[in-house]
């Protein structure tokens, strides 16, 4: 009873609570650590340092005015920033945040549920978040929102082939599709995926930007050509949640990469003896510090790299990025047979 | 018994948003529908134990290809309702009686084609289908159905290559 019901439910809250809170403060890390690299402040009014910057803003958003415009599609208006809410938040049942801990007399193991197929289902409900954005520039009703999602829907689908073909080879060299394995085949092999499969790394990572439609790869949201991007129309707290799911598909994206490439919450060099005394650090905190690297890059990548065009977008997606996925499969297939 | 009322809730909601599809006027609402008829049989699935077809019906169909079906729909008509062409009863009775020949066909299959033989193949398989899905399917895909799986895909890229051209006259 409560190891079925009781504790997974826990542990539900207390990852989506974390998540949430995290997607919030990602928001004002953004902001300061675009402001160092200008060489500005950032926020600064809102309690010490703005820290509770994130909180007056959840506050401003909630508070304003919730408008659907006179002909846009109500069903559908409401249910886009949902429909891309919603898997950005699911995903995380399947990631390993740490080993086994031992808590109040039980076993506890640190992740949601570990099945079998687990990378297969975060790419799967990835792909449905897709729909929100299309939906969400369909149902406004409007020219800009629509050219926007089209945008942003297109650069999606074609950079998701490339990021499923970049899996493919991970998946052949880690033998298992379950978060949890791919975890253990990295500690079971001494070593992090990340120097057994650097082409599948970059790849991933490449991919992962454009899949969150962050900056060079932001189209979607091109303030000069297409105003807002997809969500123009919208306002309040909908608009948040707009905003709140690309933050938390970074997340997504950056604990993914630490789990497949980084060794999730292993310590670093686990076959290093001289290193042995990291493993005084849990194993949620690495796998904290690795994800937190991931988003600091993320940060960094958009405030360092000028804006793609559309069309070099889409020929580096197509004619670079699955090529070498797709090549890099066929190595890996190679050099497995082999040895 | 839970699982039997998993199943008739799963089951009413794919017949429902079946219906839903066909009968809805507004066509990206059809295409919605469709969607939710994917997950809802996505679900059925994972009632089944298997995991990994759920993972990619969702993954293939809800994802991949309802998505193109969308820009289509959104790119043909934007926002504007299906035209009341012609009378309402126009062909309606043909539409009836091909469907009815479908179902008859389907329940002709049930009743009398290959139920014996997936009722002892599947009581062996069912106890390592659920531990090795992925294992077991692609055992099957890649060993023992290799070449009529390489031969539909064979027709895949034909299929692909076809469209390209037909689609840009001047290569």
């Amino acid at each position: 009873m409560i190891d079925t019901y009781v504790i997974p439910l826990i542990k539900i809250l207390f990852v989506l609570n974390a998540t949430l809170i995290g997607v919030t403060y990602m928001v004002l890390l953004e902001r300061k650590v675009i402001a160092w690299v200008q060489v500005r402040l950032g926020p600064m009014r809102v309690g010490p340092y703005g820290v509770l910057q994130p909180i007056a803003d959840a506050i401003k958003l909630i508070l304003k005015e919730d408008i659907t415009p006179t002909r846009a599609d109500k069903w559908v208006f409401t249910a886009a920033p949902i429909i891309v809410m919603v898997p950005a938040l699911i995903t995380f049942a399947v990631i390993p945040f740490g080993p086994t801990v031992h808590l109040f007399g039980r076993d506890v193991p640190l992740y949601i549920t570990d099945v079998n197929v687990g990378l297969l289902y975060i790419v799967s409900v990835a792909s449905i978040g897709v729909y929100g954005i299309i939906l969400g520039g369909w149902a406004s009703n409007s020219k800009f929102p629509l050219l926007a999602s089209l945008r942003a829907s297109a650069q999606l689908i074609s950079y998701e082939v490339a990021v499923t073909m970049t899996l493919v080879s991970l998946i052949m060299t880690a033998g298992s599709l379950s978060m949890v394995r791919i975890v253990e085949a990295q500690n079971e092999a001494n070593v992090w995926f990340i120097f057994v499969q650097p082409v599948a790394f970059v790849l991933f990572f490449i991919g992962g930007l454009a899949e969150t439609n962050r900056a060079p790869f932001d189209m979607a949201e091109a303030e000069q050509e297409l105003t807002g991007g997809f969500h123009t129309e919208y306002s309040g707290m909908r608009f948040a949640l707009f905003f709140l799911a690309e933050y938390a598909n970074m997340i997504v994206v950056s604990s993914v990469a630490t789990t497949l490439f980084l060794g999730g919450y292993l310590a670093p060099f686990p076959n290093v003896d001289a290193l042995n005394f990291l493993d005084i650090v849990p194993g949620w905190i690495w796998f904290l510090l690795k994800t937190f690297l991931f988003l600091y890059v993320f940060l960094w990548v958009r405030a360092t790299l000028p804006r793609y065009r559309y069309d070099q977008l889409m020929r580096l997606g197509w004619k670079v990025l699955i090529p070498v996925a797709i090549a890099n499969v066929i190595v890996t297939g190679i050099v497995k047979v082999l040895l | 018994m839970g699982e039997a009322i998993a199943f008739y809730v799963i089951s009413a909601l794919i017949l429902g948003f079946a219906v839903l599809v066909v009968s809805t006027r507004s066509t990206v609402h059809a295409v919605l529908f469709l969607v939710l008829n994917f997950l809802a049989v996505a679900a059925l699935y994972v009632l089944l134990t298997a995991q990994f077809l759920a993972v990619i019906q969702v993954l293939v169909y809800a994802g991949g290809i309802v998505v193109l079906y969308l820009f289509v729909v959104m790119l043909v008509n934007l926002k504007r309702p299906p035209e009341d062409h012609s009378a309402p009863q126009r062909r309606g009775w043909l539409g009836f009686a091909l469907s009815g020949v479908v179902l008859a066909q389907l329940a002709a299959i049930l009743v009398w084609g290959g139920v014996g033989a997936a009722t002892d193949s599947s009581a062996a398989q069912s106890s390592d289908l659920a531990l090795n899905n992925v294992e077991r399917i692609g055992m099957l895909l890649y060993a023992d159905y290799l070449i009529p799986f390489e031969v539909a895909s064979m027709l895949l890229l034909v299929a692909m290559v076809g469209a390209i051209i037909l689609a840009k006259r001047e290569l």
